[in-house]
């Protein structure tokens, strides 16, 4: 790691404030995708400004079925949720497969849905659910918002404040792991809410998470597992690398959508 | 047995300051003045260098040094050499390319050292390293070993036409070819066996530490056999004088064979001290373990083997590529030949084998010995072959595989290698009864129901360790004896110190040697201390690999202590007016058979230092050497027998049974050599199913260069494993050892992938098996 200056902010407009007198700062709200990338020395920032002591950030509120969750919670406070339990099991199941132990105690909501690893499990909740990301500035749908592989819509000085979403009627969600990683190879999110039905994909599309009409058509007559029988998904679009072609990328997509819906209705 | 002699379960007294972080490793080592090192590292797999530029890194904040490979080579260091040599079968001696600590004119693969950085912190020395200005004009590279034998293909060495190191053989050409031409059914395979990458625990370190005032040099590091890189250091490059050159091996955690050699790292920290003038410490970072550990196996092979109409085995052809890297390590040409051919009758009647193995340089981190060490890939040709000739045949693979079973002994196979002892039917029985093989077809069907595809799959391994007698390996070309050395000193009050040139770092040695004096001498094994891994203490030994420590190692204790026992019988015969012959040695007293007479062994001892009463002419004192040099390899062997359930929808495979029936002679500590089975099981399982090292074949990067790419094996990947022993005990070495360290990772690889094949009903799979291999497998499988 190269030397670097830390600030720990006190609260959202400090950390604004912060940003905007230093070019070379980065935001660190958890850093468990950062963190690593600074030992093995492929990110120096010039310095961090950390976003996990401000209170504002944190906590977790459902009233009626909107569910609100500050940028700051981790993904363990997330997992640990009774009231997010009752409103959406699947998002509090989702926390609390994301890394280890260790992972889920420091790494954030904020910090994962703001970094958009084309990996990570968040972004493809978010997408299912119609969620909106709420930050310093403004609103953005999560459709909006995840733009490409660990791009977003997050403009110059933006900082993600919370996360709110209409609890689902039923959803699931199932990832198949990358053997050494252990990152989601192909995630699936599935909700039906008041909307229909939306399905997204992580870990999978070669620019990063993505909803899959094929199935959200399938599944909207009928939201059960079978819906999806014989259905293929293009390899095309798929993400290729050693540990899954993109061919087996688009099989694993269509096998953990069926699994979601069956976790969903299970 | 007593309480905490030979047999006994006793629990490892090292661990103690293992679990609470205690334990003394080479980071933990301070020296005053010590600085720190970094190198700069070739970032090309081949390239030649055109110039490099250290006067910008010269100047950065706390840099003391820094030097390169024309300085290194301008102060007399040599290079480093491969220890064991190789003809080819026209006579030629195996060609051995230049490898300089740290290169001069070219690299041969991504991680090659290039320069060394000293300075005052780590950070310091890694901002230095990042400054240093290398010019490289780039080389096309070849990480394939069959790829690179191929005219046209990028050249490595001067010295190696077509990268080709030796081109040796083994056994019977004629009489396989014969046998073959007359056989009733010859199956034939591709096998690869993949590369893998060691992943001890502990990186690789070293400190150097040159103490100008007695122009002595101290060398900390991470090794499996300090002497031996003491006389390395010191004979070969030239690094100082054995006198001036202390070599200590503290606590080093893990090895799998990774720690036996010598790399340039300790070389040039032992250098750069006396050129710096303070001493020089370097620890890996993960990533430079991942690209310039020694990495294990890496073979392509073709093989055939013959049967007669009665399902008789006949004769096997085997001919194996193996792939050594941009140079050749310390023993790296020994593994694919002596300690893999040798091994290929298995546990078979095999009149007639003929092994022809083509060494090749290719621009990738050097192959060496990595737990196994050959044996693991001719398991994996036998016991592949096996299996799929039963499949072919339509016949039982036990039933095959007991037809031919040796059932004689001592039995000479074609391929040099005695095998003294064993009993193949006895483990193939005990493992099958452990797996409830007669119940498989059942299961199979109630995975069926779940929509799992079940499959069962066996390996009858049979390797060698215990190496070796020093006059054979010599004749095959070895450049040292491997022999053990030990001494036993009793002190005054008793308490004992055994010291021995094995190196333990994992094994447990600590309390396995120290349970050999308790059931010697009767003493608690508290008042015995194993003292081992320092070139200052130990006057003496050739170290620990190749599961050699309980044979060789033990074998020399044993020798000491028949020493030691016999003056302490004459003291106490002396002192209790008896008959020498009548003293006996049990619980810690020195006794008169048949009378209540008794000397304590403390008493025995004191009066040995006392030296007021002693036998006419006895020299006082207690203290005893030795060493020992086997008689052949030992033979451990046994049956593995796995059971695995695939999804068909992901290609996952969960192993759901995993029954190990070994045969390791007689046992010191069951508990240690269950934790070794189970250790040995779980890499050869890593390699089986998740490990695989790969290199871009066009730009000769390390893809799988830290854990995110490298899977290693999780507790959650493996099962409860189901282990047993059987007992021919070793008849050439006094205590029956055959030793337990490897037999886990060589056994388990072929038992794995041909309980997949059975599954999925495709025997065209290679290791590792992912789940996307799997799947394909499957999808290849259903398509036919």
């Amino acid at each position: 790691m190269y030397s670097v200056n830390y600030h720990r902010a006190a609260s959202v407009e400090d950390a604004a404030r912060l940003l905007a007198a230093n070019d070379e700062a980065k935001l660190v709200s958890g850093g468990m995708t950062l963190i690593p990338a600074m030992k093995t020395r492929l990110a120096a920032p010039s310095d961090l400004i950390d976003l996990r002591h401000i209170a504002a950030l944190k906590g977790i509120s459902v009233s009626g079925s909107t569910v609100t969750i500050g940028a700051g919670t981790t993904h363990a406070e997330v997992a640990a949720s009774q009231e997010l339990a009752a409103a959406c099991p699947a998002f509090v199941k989702l926390a609390g497969s994301i890394g280890d132990p260790h992972v889920r105690h420091l790494g954030t909501i904020g910090g994962s849905v703001a970094n958009n690893d084309p990996a990570a499990d968040y972004p493809a909740a978010l997408l299912a659910l119609g969620a909106t990301v709420v930050t310093n500035k403004r609103e953005v749908a999560a459709e909006d918002f995840f733009t490409g592989l660990f791009e977003t819509a997050l403009g110059e000085g933006e900082i993600v404040t919370a996360i709110r979403f209409t609890a689902p009627q039923a959803a699931g969600y199932q990832k198949f792991r990358n053997p050494a990683s252990r990152y989601a190879m192909a995630g699936v999110f599935v909700a039906r809410g008041s909307d229909g039905v939306k399905v997204a994909v992580t870990g999978a599309g070669d620019n990063g998470v993505f909803r899959s009409a094929e199935m959200e058509a399938a599944l909207s007559s009928n939201f059960d597992a079978a819906a999806l029988d014989g259905l293929t998904l293009p390899a095309d679009g798929m993400m290729s690398d050693i540990h899954a072609s993109a061919d087996y990328r688009a099989n694993l997509v269509v096998v953990m959508a069926k699994r979601a819906v069956a976790a969903a209705n299970g | 047995m007593g309480l905490e002699g030979i047999g006994a379960r006793v629990v490892r007294k090292e661990d103690k300051r293992f679990i609470t972080g205690a334990g003394r490793y080479v980071d933990d080592m301070v020296v005053p003045g010590m600085k720190h090192a970094a190198f700069v590292r070739s970032p090309h797999a081949h390239a030649d260098i055109e110039s490099i530029d250290v006067s910008a890194a010269r100047a950065m904040p706390g840099v003391i040094g820094v030097l390169t490979g024309r300085e290194i080579k301008a102060d007399g260091i040599g290079n480093l050499i491969c220890g064991w040599m190789i003809h080819s079968k026209d006579g030629t001696p195996m060609k051995m390319g230049a490898w300089s600590p740290m290169a001069t004119d070219r690299v041969r693969f991504v991680g090659e050292a290039v320069a060394v950085v000293v300075a005052e912190t780590k950070a310091d020395a890694r901002d230095a390293a990042e400054a240093v200005v290398v010019n490289y004009r780039e080389r096309p590279a070849i990480t394939d070993a069959v790829a690179a034998l191929q005219d046209g293909a990028p050249q490595l060495h001067p010295e190696a036409d077509n990268n080709l190191i030796y081109d040796w053989d083994i056994g019977d050409a004629s009489a396989v070819e014969k046998a073959m031409a007359s056989a009733a059914h010859v199956t034939t395979m591709h096998l690869v066996n993949n590369r893998l990458v060691p992943n001890a625990m502990e990186p690789r370190a070293a400190l150097g530490h040159y103490d100008k005032a007695e122009d002595h040099y101290t060398c900390w590091t991470t090794s499996q056999n300090p002497h031996v890189a003491r006389v390395v250091m010191s004979a070969f490059y030239n690094v100082a004088p054995e006198n001036k050159l202390r070599v200590i091996a503290p606590d080093v955690g893990g090895g799998f064979g990774s720690k036996i050699f010598i790399y340039p790292e300790e070389i040039v920290c032992l250098w750069a001290s006396k050129k710096t003038g303070v001493p020089v410490k370097w620890v890996a970072d993960r990533t430079e373990s991942f690209l310039t550990d020694a990495h294990g196996r890496d073979h392509v092979t073709e093989v055939k083997l013959a049967f007669d109409a009665n399902n008789r085995m006949t004769a096997m052809k085997v001919e194996t590529v193996a792939n050594l890297g941009g140079y050749m390590s310390l023993f790296s040409s020994s593994v694919p030949t002596y300690l893999y051919a040798t091994l290929l009758s298995g546990q078979y009647a095999i009149p007639a084998i003929h092994c022809n193995v083509k060494a090749v340089y290719t621009n990738t981190a050097p192959v060496d010995a990595y737990r196994g060490a050959g044996r693991p890939e001719a398991t994996y040709v036998v016991e592949r072959v096996v299996e799929t000739a039963a499949r072919e045949l339509g016949v039982s693979p036990a039933e095959l595989r007991r037809q031919n079973f040796i059932t004689t002994f001592p039995h000479q196979t074609p391929v040099i290698m005695a095998y003294d002892a064993g009993d193949y039917a006895a483990s193939l029985d005990a493992a099958m009864k452990a797996a409830d093989h007669a119940g498989f077809p059942a299961r199979k069907a109630e995975a069926a129901s779940r929509g799992k595809l079940r499959g069962l799959g066996m390996s009858c391994y049979i390797e060698a360790c215990g190496i070796a007698p020093s006059q054979a390996v010599g004749s095959l070309g070895a450049g040292v004896g491997l022999w053990e050395s030990a001494e036993v000193r009793v002190n005054m009050a008793g308490t004992i110190e055994v010291l021995t040139g094995s190196h333990s770092h994992g094994q447990g040695h600590e309390t396995t040697f120290a349970q050999l004096v308790s059931h010697r001498l009767g003493v608690p094994i508290d008042q015995v201390s194993i003292v081992h891994g320092d070139t200052d203490k130990v006057q003496m030994g050739m170290g620990t690999y190749g599961s050699r420590s309980g044979a060789v190692g033990m074998s020399a204790i044993v020798k000491a202590l028949d020493k030691v026992e016999a003056k302490a019988r004459k003291i106490a015969a002396h002192l209790l007016e008896a008959d020498e012959a009548d003293i006996v040695i049990e619980n810690g007293e020195l006794k008169v058979a048949g009378t209540d007479k008794a000397l304590p062994w403390f008493q025995m001892a004191l009066a040995a230092y006392a030296a007021h009463n002693l036998p006419a002419g006895m020299e006082p004192g207690l203290k005893e050497g030795a060493f020992y040099d086997p008689t052949n390899f030992t033979f451990p062997a046994g049956c593995y027998i796995c059971e695995v359930e695939v999804d068909p929808e992901t290609g996952t495979t969960e192993i759901v049974q995993f029954v190990a029936a070994d045969d390791f002679g007689n046992i010191i500590n069951p508990m240690i050599v269950e934790g070794q089975v189970h250790g040995g099981i779980a890499q050869g399982v890593g390699q089986a199913l998740l490990e695989g090292c790969h290199y871009d074949p066009a730009t000769g990067q390390l893809i799988t260069a830290s854990y995110m790419d490298y899977t290693m094996p999780r507790a959650g990947d493996l099962p409860s494993f189901v282990v047993s022993t059987t007992n021919t005990p070793c008849p050439g070495n006094p205590l029956g050892i055959k030793g337990c360290g490897e037999a886990g990772a060589i056994g388990s690889p072929p038992a794995v992938i041909n309980a997949i094949t059975d599954a999925i009903g495709n025997n065209d799979l290679t290791m590792p098996a992912t789940p996307q291999k799997v799947w394909a497998a499957i999808r290849a499988a259903t398509k036919h």
